[in-house]
């Protein structure tokens, strides 16, 4: 049950790319896993529209398909019925005209290279110049917080920078389709918050595409166009939550205080709360 | 103020005093005492003096290099006594005396455990002094025939009067046949496993293969490679192929398989193509199974080279040296043959390692915060 919300403000300004192009578009998507002892069903029937520019964040309980989906975007995994569209192509053809970058739910750094070596390494495949190169690395390492750590190694570093490092990684790549899992999950509120600003600075500035998992209600509520709530496996879409309609694009840390920024995490939460079933 | 850092010595040097009494060797069919050797008996006042005088060093290098004094004297003494024409392996005092020496550099080499720098290469360098001189005391003392064993000094004293013909066999049986079989065997095994893990079929035909050649003998394998390839290098370093390419292919498939799922997802997720996964990720991850099979390789080459050699070659190399030597009885070339071999196989395998160090400083074995 989707409890209506209470009438807000209307938005300030409504978006001028309102000619929304389709970046993705999953069609009933489902994926089960064929494990050794039984069949584990990770998603089922998830149709998606995603358009240009969009923020979407993933929230569900955990072991939902949250990742799942993230991987069948791109195409890391193949869905068992169902298709995606990215870019008007397949994931595989998206894939190989370099459109995803996937910071995944570790850092996944490579430690023979240095921390620099390792946000050049998608330029390097790339084929861009080594001087442009470096020059991109250590913009997104400021940018992460992270100068002067250029010459370190992944192992030199503590779980959250390595993190950040991986996220600076994928910024730096400037990729279509943004593909973030629970990038901040190991990080002190602090530096989540700032970060937090500096993700949603870079967004509204290069209209890139986002999708977010999180397992933050506030922290999705903050970054989002849009919320999709995941039920408990096998993971289904129960509630699509738009926060543009009630929250500005531009946003600052004090809108968390907002009455429409409450509104919306109750509805988000709710939404959680009835995917769950407490009583097993 | 170091003192305090320095462990308390045991007592067990002392076990030297038990010498004063005791005979030194025999002069004619007499046993000799101390008084009637006393360049011999200088050493000993010397070997205790030092061990007195060790409460006044302030660091343990000082106490290190005062106590080495009192060794080296005790070392200098069985010498002194063979010089003047005694025979000391029936004098339980002069081996009483070296056993208490002995414990002493045991004492020498924990307090140059903790050093640093340069100096951190000391103690392993005296350890291997050390046991030189036992070995050189231990032939000498007891006139071990040099058929069984030359002393290390004789065995140093034939390689320069044989110096052109061990460098002749060096060149022969390390320069030809062993660096171009190990460079064929591993280059060839590297090239196999990259395609044997491209193409699956060739790695499930490939790998029962290997069980079964690395179970044949070298000494099998080497005449029927002398009869097809000749009495050469051609021959030895087809042996040498044949041991080691398939170490070097299963070390390469091992190595090829360990990058783990999280970074091959990343190199896909940035459409990385198979050349480049390979290049960017799979072999850094393989590296540290890559020198795993190039040292394993390193020995293995040596030996196949000398072990085939006594088989058939032309009359010069290593294998030939020492199985005709052998039959001479000319044991003090044989034993500088195999000190020259010993010292090449672990300059390989040291040169390895080292570059080991440099290229895989990353690896969890090596790293250092
Ligand atoms: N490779 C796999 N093989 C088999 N089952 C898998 C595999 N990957 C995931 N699963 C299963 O699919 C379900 C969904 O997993 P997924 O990783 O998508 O969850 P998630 O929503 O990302 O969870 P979390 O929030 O804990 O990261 C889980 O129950 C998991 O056990
Ligand atoms: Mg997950």
């Amino acid at each position: 049950m989707q409890a209506p919300l209470p009438p807000v403000p209307p938005p300030q300004t409504v978006p001028p790319a309102a000619i929304a192009r389709t970046i993705v578009d999953a069609r009933n998507v489902t994926l089960t896993y064929q494990t050794a002892d039984k069949p584990v069903y990770a998603l089922s029937d998830v149709s998606l529209k995603i358009n240009k520019g969009d923020f979407i964040s993933l929230i569900g309980p955990s072991g939902c398909g949250k990742t799942t989906l993230m991987r069948t975007i791109a195409d890391l995994e193949q869905p068992t019925s169902g298709e995606i569209i990215v870019n008007g192509m397949t994931p595989e053809a998206a894939r190989l005209k370099r459109a995803y970058g996937y910071v995944f739910q570790a850092p996944a750094l490579y430690p023979w290279r240095s921390v620099e070596r390792n946000v050049t390494l998608p330029l390097e495949i790339m084929g861009m110049p080594a001087a442009e190169r470096q020059q991109r690395a250590r913009d997104h390492l400021e940018m992460v917080g992270l100068a002067g750590f250029e010459k370190k190694f992944p192992w030199q570093l503590s779980g959250g920078m390595q993190q950040r490092v991986s996220i600076a990684r994928a910024l730096a790549f400037e990729p279509d389709l943004l593909l973030m899992d629970e990038p901040f999950g190991a990080l002190d509120e602090i530096t989540r918050d700032h970060l937090n600003l500096q993700l949603t600075r870079l967004w509204l500035q290069t209209q890139k595409t986002c999708i977010f998992v999180t397992h933050s209600i506030a922290e999705a509520v903050f970054l989002s166009t849009r919320i999709v709530v995941m039920s408990p496996r096998p993971g289904k879409i129960l509630d699509v939550i738009d926060c543009e309609q009630h929250l500005p694009r531009e946003r600052t840390l004090d809108i968390r205080e907002t009455p429409e920024f409450a509104h919306i995490a109750q509805r988000v939460r709710e939404g959680l709360m009835e995917g769950h079933s407490y009583d097993d | 103020m170091s003192k305090t850092t320095r462990s308390e010595m045991a007592p067990w040097p002392l076990v030297m005093l038990i010498a004063a009494p005791l005979p030194l060797g025999l002069l004619d069919g007499a046993a000799i005492y101390w008084p009637q050797a006393p360049a011999v008996a200088l050493c000993y006042a010397v070997s205790l003096l030092c061990l007195l005088l060790r409460g006044l060093t302030r660091t343990p290098r000082t106490e290190a290099a005062l106590l080495f004094l009192g060794v080296a004297s005790a070392c200098l003494s069985p010498f002194l006594l063979l010089a003047d024409g005694v025979d000391p392996s029936s004098g339980a005092g002069t081996w009483m005396y070296l056993f208490g020496a002995s414990l002493l550099l045991w004492r020498v080499l924990a307090l140059l455990a903790e050093e640093t720098g340069l100096l951190r290469w000391l103690g392993p360098t005296l350890f291997g002094l050390g046991l030189l001189m036992g070995w050189e005391i231990i032939t000498r003392g007891f006139a071990v025939p040099s058929v069984l064993l030359p002393p290390p000094s004789s065995i140093l004293a034939a390689i320069p009067t044989h110096g052109g013909e061990l460098w002749d066999d060096f060149c022969q049986t390390v320069l030809k046949s062993v660096v171009r079989g190990y460079l064929i065997g591993c280059g060839a095994g590297f090239v196999v496993a990259v395609l044997a893990d491209r193409l699956p079929f060739l790695a499930r035909g490939l790998l029962p293969l290997g069980n079964l050649a690395s179970a044949i003998p070298v000494v099998g394998i080497a005449p029927v490679m002398v009869m097809w390839f000749g009495f050469d290098w051609q021959s030895k370093a087809a042996v040498i192929v044949i041991m080691t390419f398939f170490p070097m292919l299963i070390n390469t498939l091992a190595g090829l398989a360990t990058a783990e799922k999280i970074q091959l997802d990343l190199m896909r997720s940035y459409g990385a193509g198979y050349g480049k996964t390979l290049w960017l990720l799979r072999l850094p991850c393989a590296l540290p199974f890559l020198f795993n099979g190039l040292k394993i390789n390193s020995t293995l080459a040596l030996i196949g080279a000398i072990v085939a050699e006594f088989f058939g070659t032309p009359v010069v190399g290593m294998g030939f040296r020492i199985s005709t030597e052998v039959a001479r009885m000319n044991l003090d070339v044989v034993w500088a043959t195999i000190t020259v071999a010993a010292v090449t196989g672990s300059a390989l395998y040291g040169g390895l390692a080292l570059a080991e160090r440099r290229l895989t400083a990353w690896h969890p074995s090596f790293r250092k915060r």
